[in-house]
Formats: C-alpha cells, sequence, structure tokens
C-alpha cells in the first residue's frame, strides 16, 4: 500500500477503534474519536472543522463495519454502531463503498488549458477540436465543459503542452469499470455487480474517500472467547516488524488461542495444482491458470466467463489451511490475516473461513492492545512451511512452486499477469477465446503479487527481501 | 568522516504508520549525501505513547526528531546537517 498522508489516516481511525476496543469506556472513547482528531480551533483539511467530523464518523463506522449507506439516523451515535457490531454473529458482506461526503467529485472534464497557453497565432486546439469546445479568454484557450466530449485531440495538438489531462485516480484504477459518476452528484459510485475487490481504487483515491467494511472489531470480540485461530498469509514476511516467531507471541498476547501459517495451505496448494496441471494438459487442455488469486476468480465470474473452465479447480492455500484448522479444531474461529480485500470474498463462499483481516487492521490491533512485536519473545515455530508454500505472496511464486513438483515439469511454458488492468483483461478473453501463448498462466491482481496488496503495511521492496530471507531458511519440497 | 545517523523507529506503531516505508530511505539518496548518511532502524523511541510528540512515525536524525516522518522530511533535515562543501 503506499504511503501517504490519506492512508495514514486510514490506518489512525483503525488505531483509535482497536485502543478504544481495549479501554474501560469503549463507547464514550469512539464518540470522541471525531472530535479528538478535529479539535476546536484546530485545522480543517476540508472547508471546517464540522465536515471533516462528519467525515471521521463515517470512518469510524466503516472501521466497525458499516457502510454510509446502513445510516439511518445522523444523530446515531458511533457507540450504537459498536455495540451492534459486538452483536452481530456474522461478519458484514463484504464490500467496498464511497464515503459519499468525503467524495470530492473529481472533475468530470478531463481536459484543461493551463497557464503555458500562449494565445497562439496557429491555435491548432481550435481547429482540431470536433465539437467546438475551444474558447479564448483575455488570449488563452479555455475549454467549455459543455461541450467537451474528451477527446485528447487539442492535449496532443498544442505544441506549447499547454493543454494537460486529469484523470479521476479511482476510475482510472478499476480494472472492470465498476466506479463511476453518479450524474446528478458528480460522486463516485460502486457498481457491486462488477466490482472484483481488488482494493485498487481504494488505494489510488486522494481523498481516502474508498473504504471497505471491516471485521476488525468481530475479531478483537472473538479473540475473547478463547477460540480465535489467526491463520497467516505468505505475504506476512515483512508486513511488521520483528521476527515471525516474535510475530507469533505477539498474536497470542492478542488472544489468539492458536497461530498458523498459509503457507503451509500454500505448500498443499502447490502440489495438487502441479498434478492437476499435468493431468489436465495429458487430457489435451489447451492451459491452465492459477485459481488462488480472489480477485481473478472475481473477475472471472462478473467479467471473463470465457476464462472459467480454464481456472485450476485447486483449493486455495486460505482453504486449505482453514479445512485443517477445523479438521484439528471443530469450534475453532478461523482468521485469515492478510494483505487482501477480495479474500472477504473468498471467505464469504467459504464456511471454513469465519474472518478475514488485513495486515493493516492487525497492526492496528497491535497498537490498540500497546503489544509490540519487536518486544516480543520467541515463540518457536514447530510447523514447516516449504520455500515453495511461502513463495506464493509474490509474483512468479506459484510458477516456481508448479515447476519444481509439476511431474513432466520440462513440458510447463509458464506466463504471468502480473497485475490485473484494462490491458491484461483483454489479453485474457484473448487467451480464452482464440489462443494463448503458454500453457501454465499465473494470475496475480496485484502487481508484484500479494505482498502489493491493498492490505499490506510495508514497501514491497522491503517486503521481498524479508520474503527471499525466509524463504532461503525454509526447506524445499523437492526435499 | 562523521556521520550523520539516521535511525528509524522500526516499534510496532511506526512501522504501522509509515516506518516500513521509510527503510527505503536509501533510495532517496544521491551518492554525495549516502556517504556522509548512516541509516539504522531503532526499536520503539518511547515517543508513541503521548500525543505531545506528534504523530508516528518518528525518525531520529542525529539529536533531531522528525514526527509524522516522510522520506522527504527525513532528507531535508539531513541536507540541513551536512557539513559545508569545501
Ligand atoms: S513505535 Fe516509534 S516511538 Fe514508539
Amino acid at each position: 500500500m503506499h504511503d501517504n498522508k490519506a492512508n495514514r489516516l486510514r490506518k489512525e481511525i483503525l488505531i483509535r477503534t482497536a485502543r478504544a476496543f481495549f479501554t474501560e469506556e469503549p463507547n464514550d472513547t469512539l464518540n470522541r474519536i471525531p472530535l479528538q482528531m478535529r479539535p476546536k480551533g484546530g485545522e480543517a483539511s476540508r472547508c471546517c472543522i464540522y465536515k471533516d467530523r462528519a467525515v471521521l464518523k463515517y470512518r469510524c463506522m466503516a472501521a466497525l463495519g458499516f457502510g454510509v449507506e446502513s445510516e439511518t439516523d445522523e444523530l446515531k451515535p458511533v457507540s450504537d454502531y459498536y455495540e451492534e457490531a459486538l452483536a452481530r454473529e456474522k461478519p458484514v458482506e463484504p464490500l467496498l463503498t464511497v464515503i459519499d461526503v468525503a467524495c470530492s467529485a473529481c472533475v468530470t472534464t478531463r481536459y484543461r488549458a493551463t497557464d503555458a497557453c500562449r494565445g497562439c497565432l496557429a491555435r491548432s486546439c481550435e481547429s482540431v477540436c470536433p465539437k467546438d469546445a475551444i474558447e479564448f479568454y483575455k488570449g488563452q484557450a479555455r475549454l467549455n465543459p459543455e461541450k467537451c466530449v474528451n477527446c485528447g485531440l487539442c492535449m496532443k495538438a498544442c505544441p506549447y503542452h499547454a493543454i494537460i489531462r486529469i484523470p479521476i485516480p479511482c476510475e482510472e484504477a478499476c480494472p472492470v469499470g465498476a466506479i463511476t459518476k453518479d450524474e446528478n452528484t458528480g460522486r463516485e459510485v460502486i457498481d457491486h455487480e462488477k466490482c472484483i475487490y481488488c482494493g485498487k481504487c481504494l488505494r489510488e483515491c486522494p481523498f481516502a474517500a474508498i473504504t471497505d467494511l471491516s471485521q476488525m472489531v468481530d475479531v478483537l470480540n472473538a479473540t475473547r472467547t478463547g477460540k480465535a485461530v489467526a491463520m497467516l498469509a505468505p505475504s506476512i514476511a515483512g508486513q511488521l516488524p520483528g521476527t515471525l516467531p516474535q510475530l507469533f507471541t505477539a498474536l497470542k498476547q492478542l488472544g489468539f488461542s492458536d497461530v498458523v501459517e498459509v503457507a503451509e495451505g500454500a505448500d498443499k496448494t502447490a502440489l495438487h495444482e502441479g498434478a492437476e496441471w499435468a493431468e489436465k494438459i495429458a487430457e489435451g487442455e489447451r492451459f491452465m491458470t492459477t485459481s488462488c488469486c480472489p480477485a481473478y476468480i472475481e473477475s472471472v465470474d462478473k467479467h471473463l466467463p470465457e476464462m472459467a473452465p480454464f481456472v485450476s479447480d485447486t483449493p486455495t492455500p486460505m482453504a486449505y489451511t482453514a479445512a485443517d484448522v477445523r479438521e484439528k479444531n471443530p469450534a475453532a474461529i478461523t482468521v485469515f490475516i492478510g494483505p487482501c480485500l477480495a479474500k472477504r470474498r473468498e471467505a464469504a463462499r467459504n464456511p471454513d473461513v469465519d474472518y478475514v483481516l488485513t495486515f493493516e487492521e492487525l497492526g492496528a490491533m497491535l497498537v490498540g492492545a500497546a503489544i509490540d512485536v519487536l518486544e516480543c519473545e520467541e515463540t518457536p515455530i514447530t510447523a514447516t512451511a516449504h520455500r515453495e508454500g511461502r513463495g506464493f505472496a509474490a509474483s512468479g511464486g506459484v510458477t516456481e512452486a508448479v515447476k519444481v513438483v509439476a511431474p513432466g515439469n520440462a513440458a510447463l511454458q509458464p506466463i504471468q499477469v502480473d497485475g490485473i488492468d484494462w490491458k491484461t483483461m483483454v489479453q485474457m478473453r484473448t487467451w480464452a477465446t482464440k489462443s494463448c501463448p503458454g500453457n501454465f498462466v499465473e494470475v496475480m491482481s496485484c502487481a508484484g503479487g500479494c505482498l502489493a496488496g491493498p492490505g499490506t503495511i510495508s514497501a514491497p521492496r522491503v517486503a521481498k527481501k524479508q520474503l527471499n530471507d525466509l524463504q532461503e531458511k525454509s526447506p524445499s519440497l523437492q526435499g | 568522516m562523521k556521520k550523520i545517523n539516521v535511525s528509524i523507529c522500526t516499534g510496532t506503531t511506526c512501522y504501522l504508520m509509515g516506518g516500513a516505508h521509510l527503510l527505503t530511505f536509501d533510495e532517496v539518496l544521491d551518492p554525495v549525501t549516502a556517504e556522509h548518511v548512516e541509516i539504522s532502524g531503532a526499536h520503539c523511541l518511547g515517543l508513541c505513547g503521548s500525543e505531545a510528540h506528534g504523530k508516528a512515525p518518528f525518525v531520529k536524525v542525529d539529536d533531531h526528531i522528525i514526527a509524522d516522518a516522510t522520506l522527504m522530511k527525513v532528507l531535508d533535515k539531513v541536507r540541513d546537517l551536512m557539513p559545508e562543501e569545501d
């Protein structure tokens, strides 16, 4: 995830919410968050502190798992939502939502003439414009928004580069056109029929107006039962300070009864997927794609039905891990902790997984509980996750793992989709309907893989290094 | 040559709030500045507990504390402390 003020603000809300949970008076503490963050006489980031506070309240609601649309009464305090969150038995339906009052309604006219305009004699902008949208005011070009159709010809024509294109960051980021403007309000709306939960809009919005509905309070509540089991995704490497054995201790202190690594499940996925691939190719299939990325699976379901027959049937690392935990301990409350928002969708379909947290949410819980991983003792890790399973965290990792385990792997012709965007969506459709240049396709919604996911804390480069170190120390499935 | 010490807090609060990204500080250094700088990670500096110190993440550049640190804020401080060229 990027490190910028918008993202830091989101994390601050999560920390304050988690901290409130551990206080004597959580209700009062929660209700005061907006006031504390925007005290009287302090600076406002929008028009005034009151608007800021209203937005902050919605952010607190999202941290408790409530979208703006679930507001029925504006006077309902944050503490009421908190009580409801504690009382609910199931996590909320996973959704990305827009905090409409935070959305700045970025301009629809995407082209604008700047001061660099010299009002030249040639006026090529005027001559190329098919809609007669260029007007001159005090000797400089202006685009009439009523007429402009965003074709961009004027920008290309201007010899001074005086016309610029202003993107709408969330819309640019969405690979499937699921986020668009409401004509009346100018604010963005997410079409849930199209949304693949990749989290790219949330990451790119400079106003932090897009948010997911957190299950953090549900999990905090579950840790008090003594039955919650943490399942750490392979991309945990480098997401928190300290060593993995220290983090195990921190999680136990937080109240998890047990901690398991999803990398073990990934080992199983690798073995099974390798065998499945060999079988399918032997049966004459053209190619097979991976199935572990849930945003990719959502894309196939909603936008690429042609691809469905080529997707591997192998269970995901999360599915293997959760099934294993359940088998050993049927009463366990299973909590997947990872970098991913779309995993919440996968979890909603898998009865073995109760909750999904992001690394950011886990970090906020630790800070809220005043647990510093760096100061924890090490808990020896008894289970063995292999190098290959750990490798699932980065792009190329699944391919690497399958290469190692697939029988007849000499025939493996791997190709990768390292990041789902408009272009790769088109490319994948061609592979499914016409021909595919490889016979094994690894698809990752996030460029770089899970360690660059929307719920990560670390910079991908830092995380990658730690992942490599951890892989070096782990045994290989090859023996 | 005495180096300028850049100590990036990697206590859990700072790490979460952006410290993890500050660990890429070496990437924003030009070769000349890099010569003068020594980068290290630090355990909790004890500043995150009270709002009086400002917001996490914290970085210490020699004796100067930078709150709500960003790569650019840290770089500016380092440049301030660089010895005049001769
Ligand atoms: S974690 Fe950095 S000052 Fe405490």
